[in-house]
């Protein structure tokens, strides 16, 4: 995020796309809910009906995957209103010229609600509202990015905030709320395939030189496989050894049975994780890590906040906490790791990563700290993008509307789209018993309409088939979700939502596209 | 711009538009109060923080009354205590006095308060209430029989969690809180983030796990950071015995207050899930088989060894964890990078 949680209640207007932030990010939802108290103005673009679009003063029903055409629609219209922050673009910006206009030019209000669904009048009413309050905040999650066009859906999103220059300000900015407790800590610390921790670039010759003498070794320059890649190479032999750590990508990944024959296809599968997961099932060698309450560290929030994970009880059993397996393991492999504690580990972190510069566990205490934390004195940084961008300027792109990489058709009629819901997180919470006993099954969403034609009755058992994969699954019939549309969550191994999904994914990130694919759904005779 | 009063005898400055109960808190001048929660509006319910100030006839509650300049406060004089022993005596009067199998024993403020003013529940010999328990879903037990209707869980529903699923209803002696229509917390509209429970002074509302589980002063509280969705909420992990039996708010995190949501509170039972794993398995002949640490480390060491000697480092991947902390992330990329010799590491970033 841009900003702070906390500035969420302050904030004048909240823009939420693609996020079903009531129940994936419960207590963000609470603090927008306090905004609203507070006399704030809520805009909800969702194909489907969240709880937070009954909050909603403007709910933007469009159809599946044509934000981008919404957003340059958004621009078109505030263009024409004369309704842009001229200032703000004059000095902040670049990249605002005439391709960027002749771009949005191609998508008047007549032809954006035509691609998107959209009435006018709400596109109009959006744009105003959007452009000429202040502050106004942007919040998106998994509806803008797990889309083929995932990164185009962020970029024509910083587009808006840059027109209106609702960016770099006290509640005002661009939020993504990241899903995972520490998506964000991993990306920081360089758990990706281009990036040494802090970002800094695989491919650059003065970061490998940094992370060499750091490190004593001599280092790969060629940037690593993303996970689609890992699975296409596990299928093709090139890869032979993966080792998962705390993730369950048979349930998890999408097209997930072509995940199922890549891992399959391996010599040799490591998994350490707390439970036997699905994956855990097909490895050759399972660890046994701790849970977060059993070992130190650090979770960095959606908000950059570094954040303690305090030891409670002792490790469960004969499991170990994970960064002492891996020390272990390194160790083995004939490169000591010699950290004496999660602290420690924390020190050279602060060595080599500038945001995390000044952060050690001490100073954290039961505070945190929001990166970029330059300096030990450094009080840490609240919002971003103040007075300058940290590219300098923020750049305008260009950005046309894309098709999904699978639209319904003709043989697979329905729209499935995932997510999640209030009461899981992901699949590890069923062992929850307090909440399996809520929400013990899957509860496939369907359109009243279509389920009247094709005879379903609510809580009926249905079958499910897309190009990939098929499912029985109990449904609920529900105005949640438009016509031709069902919506399903990836919670649930008797219910692998993601058998379904379409492998297909964006060109920068990888990111699969959960969100759209075609199914067809039928009674189980 | 601050304002100087004397409380009890000191001189104490603080902020304009500063209460006489915020006062006496920055101060650590002890008032009683069953209503007041810093996160929610007073309205001064309760009458608990009443307190004597010169020049006044009446005892005005100190939760809704501003400091003026040269104000001057008495919060434990005899006609203070007085009043707040006569409010207690009314309050105990028709509550239940089964302390010793109340969940609620040891953290109750009306047991606390109680046993400073000397309250027996001898003076009102009041009718007492029978209504039934709500414990039809598996996360609140609600006990409208030891309700005070202070009001703070009423509170807590609509200004911290935005929902407003509690009031009150009836009038009089029959007066409760309840979700509409008096229907239990299942057949609502409750989303179980448990703020009426965190809020709540007495054993009205509980977590129903937790119950007989251990008495407060058995437990230790460890401050920790959630380990569900990337909001980064703090709470206390509340350990008995080396085991963790329940979520409590932890009024000082710095992202969510008192806030939780259902999975944070009440879904932290799968730490002592019968399906952990407990020892390292290595597969023979198919099936999964317990063995030592040094076994199943030396194995993974040596065929990673191995691939990597015959297939190069770039055969070998790894898959981390956005689930895991910042420290394990950052050994588990150093191992893959500096160990192994590849790039060849990620996780879900995306999802």
């Amino acid at each position: 995020m841009t900003n702070s949680i906390n500035e969420i209640p302050n904030t004048k207007l909240m823009f939420v796309i693609g996020s079903n932030t009531t129940e994936a990010h419960p207590v963000i939802g609470t603090k927008m809910k306090q905004a609203l108290a507070n006399g704030a103005k809520l805009i909800v673009v969702d194909p489907r009906e969240t709880q937070l679009a009954e909050y909603s003063d403007l709910y933007l029903r469009l159809r599946p995957g044509t934000d981008i055409a919404l957003i340059n629609g958004m621009m078109n219209i505030i263009l024409a209103n004369g309704w842009e922050n001229r200032a703000f673009i004059e000095e902040r910006t670049e990249g605002f010229d005439e391709k960027f206009l002749e771009t949005i030019a191609k998508y008047p209000p007549e032809v954006a609600s035509q691609i998107t669904g959209v009435p006018v009048d709400q596109l109009v009413e959006a744009a105003r509202l959007y452009a000429t309050t202040d502050p106004a905040q942007i919040f998106y999650t998994l509806g803008i990015t797990e889309h083929t066009y995932g990164t185009d859906n962020v970029m024509s999103l910083a587009n808006l905030a840059l027109l209106t220059g609702n960016l770099g300000k006290e509640s005002s900015g661009v939020n993504p709320l990241r899903g995972q407790n520490n998506v964000q800590g991993a990306c920081d610390m360089g758990a990706l395939p281009n990036v040494y921790p802090g970002y800094q670039p695989i491919v650059s010759p003065a970061a490998q030189a940094k992370f060499e003498a750091a490190w004593g070794v001599s280092l790969s320059p060629k940037p690593g496989f993303m996970i689609p890649d890992m699975f296409e190479a596990a299928h093709s032999k090139n890869l032979l050894a993966l080792y998962v750590f705390g993730e369950d990508p048979v349930l998890t990944d999408a097209d997930a049975n072509h995940v199922r024959k890549g891992l399959e296809a391996l010599d040799f599968l490591v998994v350490q994780d707390i439970f036997m997961s699905e994956t855990a099932k097909l490895a050759d060698v399972v660890l046994p890590g701790a849970s977060f309450a059993e070992k130190d560290g650090t979770f960095t929030n959606t908000e950059r906040r570094v954040q303690r994970v305090n030891q409670a009880i002792k490790p469960i059993g004969n499991s170990k906490p994970d960064w002492e397996i891996i020390c272990e393991l390194a160790t083995r492999m004939g490169y000591p790791f010699t950290y004496q504690s999660p602290a420690d580990i924390m020190l050279e972190v602060a060595s080599l990563a500038p945001q995390y510069a000044g952060v050690t566990h001490g100073r954290l205490e039961n505070h945190g700290l929001q990166w970029p934390v330059l300096s030990c004195d450094h009080p840490g940084t609240k919002f971003l993008h103040e007075g300058t961008c940290t590219r300098g300027k923020g750049l305008f792109m260009p950005i046309e509307n894309q098709e999904p990489n699978e639209s319904p058709d003709a043989e697979y009629p329905f729209l499935l789209t995932t997510g999640r819901k209030l009461a899981h997180y992901n699949v590890m919470t069923r062992n929850s018993a307090a909440l399996e006993t809520y929400s013990p099954e899957e509860l496939a969403e369907i359109n009243p309409a279509d389920a009247k034609r094709l005879g379903f009755q609510d809580g009926e058992r249905v079958h499910v088939k897309s190009r990939r994969g098929e499912l029985d699954t109990k449904i609920v019939i529900t105005e949640r979700v438009p016509e031709g549309v069902v919506f399903m969550t990836l919670h649930y191994l008797e219910t692998p939502t993601n058998v379904l999904t379409n492998g297909a994914y964006d060109k920068v990130t990888k990111t699969y596209e959960y969100k759209v694919c075609g199914v067809q759904i039928s009674k189980i005779s | 711009m601050l304002i100087t009063i004397t409380i009890d005898g000191c001189e104490v400055s603080v902020p304009k538009g500063t209460s006489i109960l915020e006062a006496c808190r920055m101060h650590d001048i002890q008032i009683p109060t069953l209503c007041y929660d810093p996160e929610l509006t007073s309205d001064g319910a309760c009458r608990l923080c009443v307190v004597q100030i010169e020049g006044n006839h009446n005892l005005p509650p100190a939760c809704r009354t501003t400091v003026w300049q040269g104000m001057v406060v008495q919060t434990q004089s005899p006609k203070v205590r007085a009043a707040r022993k006569t409010i207690l005596e009314l309050l105990v009067a028709n509550h239940p006095l089964d302390c010793m199998t109340c969940q609620k024993m040891g953290n109750c403020f009306l047991a606390e308060y109680a046993y400073d003013y000397g309250v027996t529940g001898e003076i009102y010999q009041g009718e007492k209430r029978k209504l039934p328990i709500d414990d039809g879903n598996p996360f609140i037990l609600r006990d409208p029989n030891k309700c005070i209707l202070c009001g703070k869980c009423i509170k807590a529903c609509s200004q911290i969690q935005g929902k407003s699923i509690l009031d009150y209803s009836f009038r009089g002696f029959n007066m409760q809180v309840s979700p509409a229509f008096n229907l239990p917390y299942n057949e609502s509209d409750c989303d179980f983030c448990g703020s009426c429970v965190s809020v709540c002074p007495v054993g009205a509302l509980t977590e129903k796990h937790m119950v007989g589980k251990g008495r407060p002063w058995e437990i230790k509280k460890v401050q920790t950071t959630c380990p569900f969705c990337g909001t980064g909420c703090n709470f206390d992990l509340n350990v008995k015995d080396g085991k963790v039996i329940g979520v409590t708010s932890n009024p000082d995190a710095p992202v969510n207050g008192k806030a939780l949501c259902v999975k944070g509170r009440f879904g932290t039972d799968m730490i002592h899930s019968p399906n952990r794993l407990t020892t390292p398995l290595i597969k023979k002949d198919g099936v999964f088989v317990p063995a030592e640490w040094d076994e199943a480390l030396d194995l993974v060491a040596t065929k990673f060894q191995e691939i990597k000697n015959n297939y190069g480092a770039d055969a070998i991947a790894a898959l981390s964890s956005a689930r895991c902390t910042n420290e394990d992330n950052f050994v588990m990329q150093k191992f893959m990078r500096a160990v192994v010799g590849t790039n060849n590491i990620d996780h879900c970033a995306r999802t």
